[in-house]
């Protein structure tokens, strides 16, 4: 198991990551930033398979199964409608 | 070995989300960034589904399998329902994050209950598990909220619904939830902790609707910003409790593209977050405070063209009239006849036109307009002295005047585009009410500024229409 500090690390080093990536998008793309950035959010779903899939009680396993389909909408949904706008972006 | 396994998909996968957002800094790179997101979320998949822990793989084929169900046809919807689907997927997000954060605090109870080592309950952890369950919570049903007032489900006001004393409920209903968590922090054991737990919840859903119900339409684009930061700061909360550094790295991205776009909206309105949030925009306002009564000119389609056919450059001014009427591609069509005459033809987008950030050049892509046509305010604005006609298509606070000086409006300071400072305005309005804001827009009764009354696709269309039968010369 990581230890705190490592795990705060990560954050704030992958926070100024976010901000420093995030602020150069084009302004162009904001609708399809966030529903791209949604969809890669949507990494929940890692926690979810293993609420879901683990030997837990079956209470607890239904609401992994949920969150599992919630997030692997997003990952669907985003992931597709993200790639829709794009290809609609032509200079001329 | 599966330890290893886990570790490694989780650098490739954080790698690649983070080469995803950087190709979106170019429309030509952009595509790009969609397989590198895709690849990363299907190696942590992957990744996780092998661990030896898990063993109900049919549960875990059914709901990736609903997932698609769901998913594909929400990815179906017309661009025009974009904001909308963007709030649902905020609300699936917050869902999520709640529902695994209640899980691991059953099971992590269940186990001390049970006489078992109830190591995970250490403060740090469960101060993180409070976090994701409240921001999830009050996430999923706020943007469930805002899907409602955006798509005009009936039952939700679109108007911002107001009372006596609303901040305090609010901000006391979070309190006590906050307050009950705190206790549970400490006092993770106690015989009442599971109710207690239960109620945080419940306070974290209703919090979720209080907060957006004083909101209007055109508060919109940061408010979908501000969730969007919540569903990313509520994934990196479920990273802390699992322990998972894929999760918070995500999570870490999302959030601040959330906060980044939470804050360009802001100061496209030249308003506060708590402004936003607690300041109940577009309530009624007092007149302005007119000296004399102006009214509007009416312009025929007939004149309109002519208008435009004898201009050098027009500038289009494109809000959020533009979106429900559905009239981008009758803009396309306006935009081809006027660059076939040698028009040049330019489009003014204003960060908070719209609903959602971005929404107007979504639209205007769609229906194939180059995108180097789209000029942002502060570019286009030093030429629009020297534009012959400025044509606003459904926009309305974002070009009123009022923001410059009538410090009474709640529009002042924001940035406008400089509609009124073309040579020949065009304005083309579904009504003859006030906008969004429910202010009076007083560059609609300028000397140099005609109105054309109409839904914004048929008005376009009767344009289009005088210039294809070549009425005129």
């Amino acid at each position: 198991m990581s230890d705190l500090g490592s795990m705060l690390f990560v954050f704030v080093l992958a926070t100024f990551i976010g901000l420093g990536v995030i602020r150069r998008v084009s302004r162009l793309l904001y609708t399809p930033l966030m529903s791209l950035t949604n969809a890669i959010s949507a990494i929940a779903v890692v926690g979810s398979i293993v609420v879901t899939g683990a030997d837990h009680p079956l209470t607890i396993r239904i609401l992994g199964a949920v969150a599992l389909f919630a997030s692997m909408t997003n990952i669907v949904s985003g992931f597709i409608i993200t790639d829709r706008m794009l290809k609609m972006f032509k200079k001329q | 070995m599966s330890h290893f396994v886990g570790e490694l998909s989780a650098v490739i996968a954080t790698a690649l989300f983070i080469f995803a957002l950087n190709w979106m800094n170019d429309p030509k790179t952009a595509r790009r960034g969609v397989i590198a997101g895709v690849t990363g979320m299907t190696v942590a998949v992957l990744a996780t589904w092998v661990q030896p822990e898990i063993i109900h793989h049919g549960w875990i084929v059914a709901a990736i399998a609903a997932g698609f169900v769901v998913g594909v046809p929400l990815s179906r919807v017309p661009l025009t329902a974009v904001p909308q689907r963007t709030a649902l997927s905020h609300a699936f997000g917050g869902l999520a994050a709640g529902l695994v954060g209640t899980a691991e605090f059953f099971l992590w109870t269940g186990e001390t209950g049970g006489g078992g080592g109830g190591a995970h309950l250490t403060h740090f952890r469960l101060s993180a598990l409070f976090i994701e369950v409240i921001l999830g919570f009050l996430t999923f049903t706020g943007s469930l909220m805002a899907a409602g007032k955006l798509q005009e489900v009936r039952w939700i006001p679109q108007r911002p619904v107001t009372y006596p004393g609303q901040n305090f409920v609010n901000v006391g209903v979070l309190a006590i939830a906050v307050a009950l968590g705190v206790l549970l922090v400490v006092n993770p054991t106690a015989p009442w902790a599971r109710q207690a737990f239960i109620a945080i919840a419940v306070l974290a859903l209703i919090f979720g609707i209080l907060l957006i119900i004083p909101i209007g339409g055109a508060d919109m684009p940061t408010v979908i910003s501000i969730l969007n930061a919540y569903a990313g700061l509520a994934a990196v909360a479920m990273g802390f409790v699992l322990d998972s550094k894929l999760l918070v790295t995500a999570g870490a991205l999302d959030g601040s593209s959330g906060l980044i776009l939470s804050i360009i909206m802001c100061r496209a309105m030249n308003r506060s977050f708590t402004n936003v949030l607690f300041g109940a925009f577009g309530k009624a306002q007092p007149a302005l405070p007119a000296g004399e009564q102006k009214v509007w000119k009416q312009e025929t389609v007939e004149g309109a063209s002519q208008l435009l056919e004898q201009a050098r450059n027009v500038v289009i001014i494109p809000g959020y009239g533009m979106a429900v009427a559905q009239a981008q591609h009758k803009v396309r069509e306006l935009y081809d006849a006027l660059t076939k005459r040698g028009v040049t033809v330019k489009f003014a987008i204003h960060p908070v036109a719209g609903r959602m950030p971005g929404h107007m050049n979504v639209l205007l892509a769609e229906a194939n307009i180059p995108y180097s046509a789209l000029v942002e305010m502060e570019e286009i604005n030093p030429e629009m002295p020297q534009t012959d006609v400025a044509l606003v298509l459904g926009a309305n606070d974002v070009v009123n005047p009022a923001a410059r000086y009538a410090k009474s409006t709640p529009i002042y300071g924001m940035p406008i585009i400089d509609a009124d400072k073309a040579k020949t305005v065009l304005a083309v309005k579904r009504s003859k009410n006030p906008g969004f804001a429910g202010i009076d827009n007083e560059l609609y009764v300028q000397d140099n500024t005609w109105m054309l009354f109409g839904d914004a696709k048929a008005v376009l269309s009767d344009l289009v229409k005088q210039f294809g039968s070549g009425g005129i010369h």
